[in-house]
C-alpha cells in the first residue's frame, strides 16, 4: 500500500477532536456506563449520542469500588455489575461500536481492573476492540510509567487528569504527558452535577492551554447548555457524565425508548449550545 | 570502614520513598488526593524528626491511654492448652478498649500540625471510630465517621459511644454495607473536603504514606513487648501472634520483631464459614495481588478485578484487602499467615472469658483460637505472645444473640 500514515487508534481520536476544533464547535463527550442496563442498550445509547452530535464517548467500565464517583455513577456501576456485566462484554460492546459507529470511544476504568487483567493484555484487548484511549482516574502520574509505555506501543491514548488541588508544577508535568486530550477536572470532589462551576476554572484552563498542545476537555459537574457555553469559551470541550447516566435510572420495558430519547435530546441540547456562531 | 552487609534482609528499611514494600504499596488514588498525601507525608516526616511531637504523643499515650500496657502470663489458659506458655499483650486495657487509639492520637496530632480541623474516619468494628471520636473530643476537632449499616447494627454500643463524644456517625448503605464500603465513602468525602479535612484511616491500608504512618504509630505495641520479654522472660518469645484485618495491630506488633531472628511471627485472618469464595475474609491465605483502596496488596476479587464479597463474624476483620507490608512479609516468608473460622473464634472467646476473666474482641479471638490450638503442640518451655488487640464488650450482645441467649441478656 502507498498509504504512509500508520493507522493507530489514537489518530482516530485526534482526528475527531481536530475536526471539531477547526469547525469552532465545543466538543461534547458524553460518559455512559457500559452495560447499564445491558450492552445492547449501551450500544444504542452510544448511537443516539453520535447522532445527536457527540464528538466522542467515554465508556465507563463498571467497578465495584469507584472512589472518584458520586452516587449516580456508583449506582449505575452497581446496576451494570448486578446485571452480569463483564470486561469481556465491555470489549464486545466497544468492538461493535467501532464497527458500526464513526465516533471514537475512550474507556474510563479503574487501575484495579487493568492490573488484574495484566497491563499488556488489557491494553492489547482494548486496542483490538477499537478503543482509542484509556482514562484511569485512580492512577497518578508516579505510578503510570508501565501503562503509558503499553498504551504508546499499542497506539492508544492515555488521558491524564488535572484537578483544582494539583499544584502548578505538577499540572504542567501531567499536561505534558497526557496523550489524546487532557482531562481537566472542574471541582475538587467526586463526579456529579454541580449548580455552579468554580470561579477560577477559566483561569486554570487558560493556564493549562499554555502547557500543552493536546485538546483540553473539562469534566465533573457539567450538565447544562449554559455551562457548555461558559466552559467552551476557554476549553476545547466538555465531558458530561452523571447528568446523562441519570437517564439510565429507569430503563425497564418501554422505558428503554424513553431513556434513549432523553439521552439523545440532552446531548443534542449541549451540542447545540456549543455550536460556533 | 568497609561496607557492612546484612546477613538477612532488613525489614526496617521499608517502605521506599514511593511507599513501596517490595512490590507492594504505592499510591493509586485520584489526582485530587495527591497533593494532600504529599502534604501528609511531609508533615509526618517533620513530626517524626521533632522531639516535641514525640514527647507530646508519649505523654498522651501514658496519661490519657494508660500505656504501657501489661504483658500478662495467661496461666489458666496455658494449663488448659497444655503446651507453650501463653502471654497476652494487653491492648484491651488501652483507653477505648483497643489498639486503635495509638494511631488516632498520632494522626490527630498530625492534623493539628497541618491546621486541619475536620476529621473523617471509617470504621468496621467501631473501635477505630470510637478511638477517632475520642481523639477528636480531646483535641477539639470535628469528627465524621462512616460505618456500614450492617456494622452499625452488630456493633451498636460503639455507635452510641461515638455519638456521645460528639462524632457524627454516617451509616453507609452501598455494597456489602461493611468496612470496605465505609472506606469508599470516607474517601469520597475526602475527595470533596481535602483542603480542610484529614482522613484518619484506621489500619495499615490505603495509599502511601498511610500504611507507614499507621505502622509507625502502632509499633509502640511491639517495642514495649520486646522490652517486656527481655525483662520478664529474659529472652525473646518463640512465637508472636496477632489477628489480621487490615493488619494494624499485627503490623505494630510484628514490625519491631521483624529483624529479630528466631522469632516466628503468625498473622491470623478471618476464615469465616469456610474457604469458599464469599464465605471468608482471608486475603493473604486465599487472595492474590491486586489494587484496592489506593494500594497494591493481596485482595479478594474476581477475575475481572471486581472486589469479592467477604464474610467474617467479626466486623473488624470483614475486609477483602490487607495492608501492603503484610503482602511483603508474606512473599518474603517472614510472617506466616493462616486463618481460623468463625466457630473457632467464638469458642476461643468463650474459653478466654472463662479461663482468664477477659472478654476479648471477636477480632482478637481469631488470634487466640490459633494460639490455643498450636500452643498445645509446643513444648512447655516455649513462649507465645498474643496481641490482645481489644476488649469484647462491643461483641457481647451479638455473641449472646448468636448463642441464642435470652433477649434480656443483651440489655442492661
Ligand atoms: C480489637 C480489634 N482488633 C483487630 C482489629 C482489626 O484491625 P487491624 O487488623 O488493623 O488490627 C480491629 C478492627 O476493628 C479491632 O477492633
Amino acid at each position: 500500500m502507498a498509504d504512509t500514515a500508520v493507522d493507530t487508534p489514537i489518530m482516530k481520536l485526534t482526528a475527531a477532536l481536530t475536526a471539531r476544533r477547526e469547525a469552532g464547535d465545543v466538543v461534547v463527550a458524553p460518559f455512559l456506563t457500559a452495560g447499564d442496563p445491558d450492552m445492547d442498550f449501551t450500544f444504542h445509547a452510544l448511537e443516539a449520542a453520535q447522532q445527536a452530535g457527540a464528538t466522542l464517548c467515554e465508556l465507563g467500565v463498571p467497578y465495584s469500588d469507584p472512589i472518584a464517583d458520586g452516587p449516580v455513577i456508583q449506582a449505575s456501576y452497581t446496576r451494570a455489575l448486578n446485571a452480569g456485566g463483564t470486561l469481556e462484554g465491555m470489549f464486545g460492546l466497544a468492538r461493535r461500536a467501532a464497527e458500526q459507529l464513526t465516533m471514537p470511544l475512550v474507556a474510563m476504568t479503574s487501575y484495579s481492573i487493568i492490573f488484574r487483567r495484566g497491563l499488556d493484555r488489557f491494553v492489547g484487548e482494548a486496542a483490538a476492540a477499537g478503543l482509542t484511549g484509556l482514562i484511569v482516574p485512580d492512577l497518578p502520574i508516579e505510578e503510570s510509567a508501565l501503562l503509558a509505555k503499553a498504551c504508546q506501543q499499542a497506539g492508544i491514548a492515555l488521558v491524564r487528569l488535572v484537578t483544582p488541588t494539583t499544584p502548578p508544577e505538577r499540572a504542567a508535568r501531567i499536561a505534558a504527558e497526557s496523550t489524546g486530550f487532557l482531562y481537566c477536572v472542574s471541582v475538587a470532589g467526586v463526579t456529579g452535577e454541580r449548580v455552579s462551576l468554580p470561579q477560577q476554572l477559566k483561569d486554570r484552563v487558560r493556564w493549562l492551554k499554555e502547557q500543552t498542545d493536546v485538546p483540553i476537555l473539562v469534566g465533573f459537574g457539567i450538565s447544562r447548555p449554559e455551562q457548555v457555553r461558559e466552559v467552551g469559551d476557554v476549553a476545547d470541550g466538555v465531558i458530561v457524565g452523571s447528568a446523562l447516566v441519570r437517564h439510565l435510572e429507569a430503563t425497564s420495558g418501554d422505558q428503554r425508548q424513553t431513556a434513549l430519547e432523553a439521552i439523545s435530546r440532552h446531548v443534542g441540547e449541549l451540542v447545540a449550545a456549543g455550536r460556533a456562531g | 570502614m568497609a561496607t557492612s552487609t546484612a546477613t538477612h534482609p532488613s525489614y526496617s528499611q521499608v517502605p521506599d520513598p514511593l511507599g513501596r514494600f517490595g512490590d507492594y504499596g504505592g499510591r493509586y488514588v485520584p489526582e485530587t488526593l495527591s497533593a494532600a498525601l504529599d502534604e501528609l507525608e511531609q508533615a509526618y516526616t517533620e513530626a517524626a524528626a521533632d522531639p516535641a511531637f514525640q514527647r507530646e504523643l508519649d505523654d498522651l499515650l501514658c496519661r490519657f491511654v494508660g500505656r504501657e500496657t501489661p504483658l500478662l502470663f495467661a496461666d489458666r489458659l496455658t494449663a488448659h492448652a497444655g503446651g507453650a506458655r501463653i502471654y497476652f499483650k494487653r491492648e484491651d486495657l488501652n483507653h477505648t478498649g483497643a489498639h486503635k487509639i495509638n494511631n488516632t492520637l498520632g494522626q490527630g496530632l498530625l492534623a493539628l500540625r497541618m491546621g486541619k480541623r475536620r476529621i473523617i474516619a471509617e470504621t468496621g468494628a467501631g473501635q477505630h471510630g470510637v478511638a477517632t471520636a475520642t481523639a477528636c473530643a480531646r483535641f477539639g476537632l470535628e469528627c465524621v465517621v462512616y460505618m456500614g449499616s450492617e456494622d452499625v447494627r452488630r456493633q451498636a454500643p460503639n455507635v452510641r459511644n461515638m455519638r456521645l463524644m460528639g462524632a457524627e456517625v454516617r451509616p453507609v448503605e452501598s455494597g456489602s454495607r461493611t468496612l470496605r464500603d465505609a472506606i469508599n465513602d470516607a474517601m469520597r468525602d475526602w475527595m470533596g473536603s481535602v483542603e480542610t479535612s484529614h482522613y484518619i484511616i484506621g489500619s495499615v491500608v490505603g495509599p502511601h504514606p498511610f500504611p507507614k504512618i499507621v505502622r509507625d504509630f502502632q509499633s509502640v505495641i511491639g517495642r514495649e513487648t520486646v522490652a517486656q520479654c527481655e525483662r520478664d522472660l529474659g529472652r525473646m518469645p518463640d512465637v508472636v501472634v496477632a489477628c489480621v484485618g487490615g493488619g494494624s495491630n499485627a503490623a505494630g506488633m510484628f514490625y519491631p520483631f521483624a529483624d529479630v531472628e528466631g522469632v516466628r511471627l503468625v498473622g491470623v485472618e478471618a476464615g469465616g464459614r469456610s474457604a469458599q469464595p464469599g464465605s471468608h475474609a482471608a486475603s493473604l491465605s486465599h487472595g492474590q495481588p491486586g489494587v484496592l483502596h489506593g494500594s497494591l496488596s493481596y485482595v479478594l476479587q474476581n477475575p475481572d478485578g471486581q472486589t469479592s464479597d467477604v464474610h467474617s463474624v467479626s466486623a473488624g476483620l470483614d475486609y477483602p484487602g490487607v495492608g501492603p507490608e503484610h503482602a511483603y512479609w508474606h512473599d518474603a516468608g517472614r510472617v506466616d499467615y493462616t486463618s481460623v473460622t468463625d466457630a473457632e473464634a467464638l469458642d476461643a472467646f468463650d474459653l478466654v472469658a472463662r479461663k482468664e476473666g477477659i472478654l476479648p474482641a471477636l477480632e482478637t479471638s481469631h488470634a487466640l483460637a490459633w494460639t490455643i490450638r498450636e500452643a498445645a503442640k509446643m513444648p512447655p518451655e516455649a513462649a507465645v505472645v498474643v496481641c490482645l488487640s481489644g476488649r469484647g464488650d462491643k461483641d457481647a450482645a451479638e455473641i449472646a444473640r448468636l448463642r441464642g441467649f435470652s433477649e434480656d441478656m443483651t440489655h442492661g
